[in-house]
């Protein structure tokens, strides 16, 4: 049956069977639900079926075809209903028998198992009767042999107190205090105890006196202090355990390592330059013996000659530091490790905690590192003064870095010391003074690249075109290989590079792998005020000083200073001005990390970068008036004399340019030359066609012809001031000395007029006859040949030329003036 | 409060020299000496009508050669000096002669400017200073405030003491000093103080000051290399015995304490060429006139080195005038060292600048074309040192 049927058939069928079998016997598993589904008397399946209904209502509701299918349904229905009937009572069947057969077997074997439990209990009984009658026999002797161990261990601990006296005796011939302190310490309490037992008296007096022997000599081989530290240590913590006083031992083992790192810091001493005798190590000396009579202790017997060492090569100060760390800051630690060890942590362990030694030993501590501390900081400074050569900066800051992280070892073992602080001041004081000093050595450095300069200028072979022409030899002085543009440019390469170099040096101190690096004071104030300020502002304001300088000091004859060099610093203080200072200053801030912004805000402003730039420009500005003064002056002195010490009413005719006319030509273009190899043309009025070939006439100024013309025609106010209107329509003024642009056309233009200028009043104060007026316009004409081209705006030579001419020809007791093509083809002659 | 505007008056000859008329204490008076090679030189007496602000002048001639300095007596309102050169066969000679005016060159003074122009009066030769020794004067000192008795020339390289006598008739050399040293030393100006009795000179040669002592005719003390270049003039204050003040071609303005000649006091640098000319105001000392080749004129107010450095401080009753109503001791700020004013009605080179000795807030300075121009101290400036 479980084979035909599909799977939801099966499981149907059965439930349904079982459903029935429930029914039958009573039993349902939903409680309510039969109630609910059987008031249908027409449900075929329902408890309260009704055949009779079920009929009548099938007769009334169907057909008769219908009525016939349901028949044969109903006849298919009964049928399985059947054989299901008939399957569940065979099954049923089957399962009682096999039941039957189980519990017929089951009462057997029951039967055989009551029988061996008797046998078991018996058994016990009789067991537990055995054991209690072991028991009571054996009660008595038990105790007897508790009571026995007890003697015997009391026996052995007798026995130890009466053989401690041999044993510390033998302890103290083998030397080994250790043991016999710990074995005293063990009887110590139990001797206290029962001192009044005379026997136990004589033990305890016995032991003490061989303890007191023995911290005699412990204390002995304590102050020879031939031992070890570790030795050493180990005798203060025994001799703390028998209760010598703490203090007493705080300073014996302080005072005895204070006698050793003397030795380590007498050897630093000896090597710092033994002279000049400096007040220190008298002074050290001097405390040192105070130091050590106050501590009581004898171990001090450190010769007082040591104090002044022979003098040793000196070593190099990474040398010397790295010995002070190694020798003294290492000690310095052990002791202060070994000091701590014993009498701080040890103690408040131990039962001494109660008596403040913790505090007291710190307080002595604190006072021995900082007074050692400070003579090794102040050897240490007199070793860092001595570094005064600016050669190897990394040296140095590796030595002070050294210096400063050993420190820090000091710092964690110390926590509230001022020691590291001190050191970091020394370091910061090391950084200023070095930073100092590279100050000074680019100044000095300026300064020599300077005077090389200078004698780079003076020397006739590779000195400029203008004093090439002077000697002769014109084409020479401008091929030589050093010009003024090489000068310039090797001269602020040679700066930069050593400012470079000199920031990259100090750049050390602010290393990432330097332990000091990280101080405030070296992230902070170092960067923007140390470098930034001190040095590379200040050497900057240094050279735009030492600049300006020049041009005070050399007073107005400019005789000390060539003027050479004033053109080229100007120039250099140009590029100062227009890119060197920028470049430098952003330079110092990028790699110093200056904030330029909020540092305002502090006490020191930085200074900014316009400022700075407004110096340079303004020494820029000086040097070059100066310059054009210099050299203005040098062609006016020349003009002046050649006017001077003529006597221009009897000279010949003119035949000839004067010399100095031409020389004046000569040095001028010298001095273009000159000026052109370091500044740009700059702009210039355009000129005319026939610049060169100018007309003079003798009385070109219109003001002057009304004048010959009708004398004795007295002017009156009016007329004046009508005609000095129509004057200043025609002229400008013109400043003399005056402020000069950057550019070669406006430098030429003030030496020009400046010479000029000369020329002008010069021949105002001189009488000329005939010949001489006309050896004037000879020289102006030539002047205005070659001197048009150098100036921004040609009228202004016109104008002073006209000016000369006309004074010249006003001063002339015989006004009778050269042929212009005369002049010409005196001029062009040469 | 309008400043009044400059007055200008035309020379028609070149001109250098100019004076105040010393002795003439009421009226505003100028005497202005000209330069020309060809025709007879004048002396124009420029007198200023300081209400109506019109310029008189007058004419002399002064037919011994061209002027180059002109300096007049103390004393005697008719009396001057002249350095004037002197051109004979083709040699040019400086001479220095004591002049008188003629006793009515003033008469014509109110007639039409024509008919003075055509019959000018002629300077009376009063006497030479010149021997054979000593000549080519650059200029002549009168003693201050002296009778009209005592000149002092500069020639070449000696400072003459002239005493002149017989209504300045007669003149003799009483002392002389003379400068040594290597090349051609020359006297280029001098000026003689005011205070020690009138007992010093101060006199420039090339770029030094020396101070001469007049009774022993020996050097007291030498500013050297005073000025870069060449010193152009000289002035002391008139109320600060040690106070000296130079100009020269280094275009600097000098003051000096001549007890300390190592630095200067104080230093000008205003002007863009030569300085020609300095001169103290003859009362309020503070006001510095200067005159330079570059065309200008400047008056400088030096308070911090003046005698009344706190400003006015004591009633200056000879000098004001009809201003003692408004001294009141008040207190006022100190005025600053600083240019007052900066002239530039000249269109050549300023060679002479000098204060009316008369009305002590005007001046007058002369351009080498030949324009005069008088100005006055600005309104706010002088009352804020009158008050």
């Amino acid at each position: 049956m479980d084979a035909d049927g599909s799977v939801s058939d099966e499981s149907g069928r059965r439930r349904r069977v079982h459903g029935m079998l429930k029914l039958y016997y009573g039993l349902n598993e939903d409680g309510k639900a039969p109630e609910l589904q059987s008031l249908d008397p027409c449900d075929i399946n329902g408890p309260h079926f009704d055949p009779e209904l079920y009929l009548n209502k099938l007769r009334r509701e169907c057909s008769l075809s219908e009525l016939m299918d349901h028949e044969t349904c109903m006849v298919k229905q009964i049928r399985s209903l059947d054989s299901d009937m008939q399957t569940l009572v065979y099954e049923n069947y089957n399962k009682f028998i096999s039941a039957t057969d189980t519990i017929r077997k089951m009462k057997n074997d029951f039967k055989k198992m009551e029988d061996e439990m008797d046998c078991l209990s018996a058994n016990m009984a009789a067991i537990t009767d055995f054991s209690a009658s072991i028991s009571s026999t054996l009660q008595d002797q038990h105790a007897q042999i508790t009571k026995l161990s007890g003697v015997h261990t009391l026996l052995r601990k007798l026995q130890f107190l009466f053989e401690l006296p041999a044993r510390l005796n033998k302890c103290l011939e083998l030397q080994a205090y250790a043991q016999a302190v710990s074995s005293h310490r063990r009887a110590r309490c139990v001797l206290q105890q029962y001192s009044h037992l005379p026997s136990f008296k004589g033990i305890q007096d016995d032991c003490n006196a061989i303890m007191e022997k023995l911290a005699q000599e412990l204390r002995q081989k304590f102050r020879d202090g031939g031992t070890s530290a570790k030795d050493l240590s180990e005798c203060v913590e025994l001799m703390l355990q028998l209760d010598e006083p703490a203090e007493e031992l705080c300073d014996k083992f302080l005072s005895h390592a204070r006698s050793r790192l003397e030795l380590d810091l007498q050897g630093l001493e000896a090597e710092i330059k033994p002279y000049p005798p400096p007040p220190a190590p008298k002074e050290a000396a001097t405390r040192r013996s105070s130091s050590s009579t106050a501590a009581g202790s004898p171990s001090d017997n450190s010769p007082k000659t040591l104090s002044l060492p022979s003098p040793t090569p000196n070593t190099d100060i990474l040398e010397f530091i790295d010995r002070g760390c190694n020798e003294f800051v290492s000690s310095l630690c052990l002791v202060i490790t070994s000091y701590q060890e014993l009498f701080i942590n040890h103690a408040q362990t131990g039962e001494l905690a109660s008596k403040n030694i913790p505090q007291m030993a710190n307080g002595k501590l604190q006072a021995f590192v900082d007074d050692l501390a400070a003579r090794y900081f102040s050897l240490v400074e007199r070793r860092i003064q001595e570094e005064k050569g600016v050669g190897d900066n990394s040296l140095l800051v590796r030595a002070l870095d050294r210096f400063h992280r050993r420190l820090q070892a000091v710092a964690k073992l110390l926590p509230g010391s001022a020691v590291p602080n001190r050191g970091t001041e020394i370091v910061i004081r090391a950084a200023t003074e070095r930073v100092k000093q590279y100050l000074s050595a680019l100044q000095s450095f300026y300064m020599d690249s300077l005077t090389d300069v200078r004698q780079a200028l003076a020397t006739p072979r590779l000195s400029v075109a203008g004093a090439g022409v002077h000697l002769g030899g014109p084409a020479a002085g401008r091929d030589a290989p050093s010009s003024l543009p090489e000068l310039l440019s090797s001269l602020s390469a040679s700066i930069l590079n050593q400012i470079k170099s000199v920031l990259a040096s100090v750049h050390l101190f602010t290393a990432k792998d330097i332990t000091f690096s990280n101080k405030p004071y070296f992230k902070g104030e170092f960067c923007s005020q140390g470098v930034r300020e001190n040095l590379v502002v200040n050497f900057i304001r240094f050279v735009c000083q030492s600049s300006r300088q020049f041009c005070e000091s050399a007073g107005d004859k400019g005789g000390s200073t060539p003027p050479a060099l004033l053109l080229l610093l100007s120039r250099l203080c140009l590029d100062f001005e227009t890119s060197t200072i920028s470049y430098i200053l952003t330079l110092t801030d990028e790699q110093f990390l200056v904030q330029t912004g909020h540092l305002f805000q502090h006490q020191n402003p930085i200074t900014p970068v316009t400022a700075l730039c407004g110096e340079a420009r303004e020494a820029a500005q000086k040097l070059l008036n100066h310059y054009v003064k210099v050299q203005g002056l040098i062609i006016s002195q020349m003009l002046r004399k050649s006017v001077e010490t003529r006597d221009w009413v009897n000279t010949i005719e003119p035949r000839n340019v004067r010399a100095v006319m031409k020389r004046v030509v000569e040095d001028t273009t010298s001095i273009d030359v000159q000026v052109g190899l370091l500044y740009e043309e700059g702009v210039r009025k355009a000129h005319s066609s026939d610049s060169s070939k100018r007309t003079f006439s003798v009385y070109s100024s219109s003001r002057q012809q009304p004048r010959y013309a009708a004398s004795y025609t007295p002017s009156a106010p009016m007329d004046t001031n009508l005609l000095s209107n129509i004057h200043k329509l025609f002229s400008e003024r013109i400043d003399i000395f005056s402020s000069v642009e950057f550019n070669k056309v406006s430098v030429m233009t003030g030496i020009i007029k400046i010479s000029l200028k000369t020329f002008l009043e010069c021949v105002r104060l001189r009488t000329f006859g005939r010949y001489g007026l006309q050896q004037i316009q000879v020289d102006c004409h030539y002047l205005q040949m070659y001197l048009w081209r150098f100036v921004s705006d040609e009228n202004l030579v016109h104008f002073l030329l006209d000016e000369i001419v006309g004074s010249a020809a006003h001063r002339c007791l015989d006004p009778s003036p050269m042929e212009q093509s005369v002049i010409e083809v005196i001029c062009e002659r040469g | 409060m309008e400043d009044d505007a400059p007055v200008i008056y035309g020379l028609e000859f070149q001109a250098r020299a100019l004076t105040a008329q010393t002795a003439e204490t009421d009226a505003i008076r100028f005497l202005v000496g000209t330069q020309s090679l060809k025709f007879d030189n004048q002396i124009h007496i420029i007198d200023f009508d300081d209400e109506n602000n019109i310029i008189n002048k007058n004419v002399l001639l002064h037919q011994a050669g061209e002027i180059w300095h002109i300096a007049a007596s103390p004393a005697d309102k008719a009396v001057l000096t002249t350095c004037y050169n002197k051109t004979s066969d083709s040699r040019v000679v400086s001479c220095a002669a004591v002049w008188r005016m003629p006793s009515n060159w003033d008469s014509e003074s109110h007639e039409s400017p024509d008919d003075s122009a055509h019959n000018p009066q002629t300077l009376e030769l009063l006497c030479h200073l010149d021997d054979s020794a000593h000549r080519n004067a650059a200029c002549v000192l009168w003693e201050p405030m002296g009778n009209g008795k005592r000149v002092i020339s500069l020639a070449d390289n000696h400072a003459l003491l002239w005493d002149l006598q017989e209504s300045s008739t007669q003149a003799t050399v009483s002392s002389t000093a003379t400068l040594e040293g290597k090349g051609q030393l020359k006297f280029t100006s001098g000026k003689w103080s005011p205070h020690h009795n009138c007992s010093q000179l101060a006199t420039a040669n090339d770029t030094t000051i020396r101070g001469w002592d007049l009774r022993t005719m020996s050097q007291i003390y030498c500013i050297e290399n005073a000025h870069g270049q060449l010193v152009r003039d000289l002035d002391f204050n008139p109320n600060r015995q040690y106070y000296l003040a130079s100009c020269g071609d280094d275009c600097k303005v000098k003051f000096w304490d001549v007890r300390n000649v190592q630095e200067p006091v104080k230093v000008l640098e205003e002007h863009s060429h030569w300085v020609w000319s300095v001169r103290y105001n003859h009362s309020h000392d503070q006001l510095v006139l200067t005159a330079s080749s570059d065309s200008r004129l400047i008056l400088s107010n030096m308070v911090s080195i003046s005698s009344e450095p706190f400003g006015h401080l004591v009633d200056d009753e000879e000098l004001s005038e009809g201003e003692d109503n408004h001294q009141e001791d008040k207190s006022k700020e100190p005025l600053k060292d600083s240019v007052v004013s900066t002239y530039e009605e000249h269109e050549d080179s300023v060679y002479a600048a000098e204060w009316s000795s008369a009305d002590p807030w005007l001046f007058a300075s002369l351009s080498y074309d030949g324009r005069l121009v008088i100005n006055r101290v600005p309104r706010a400036l002088k009352y804020r040192i009158l008050l």
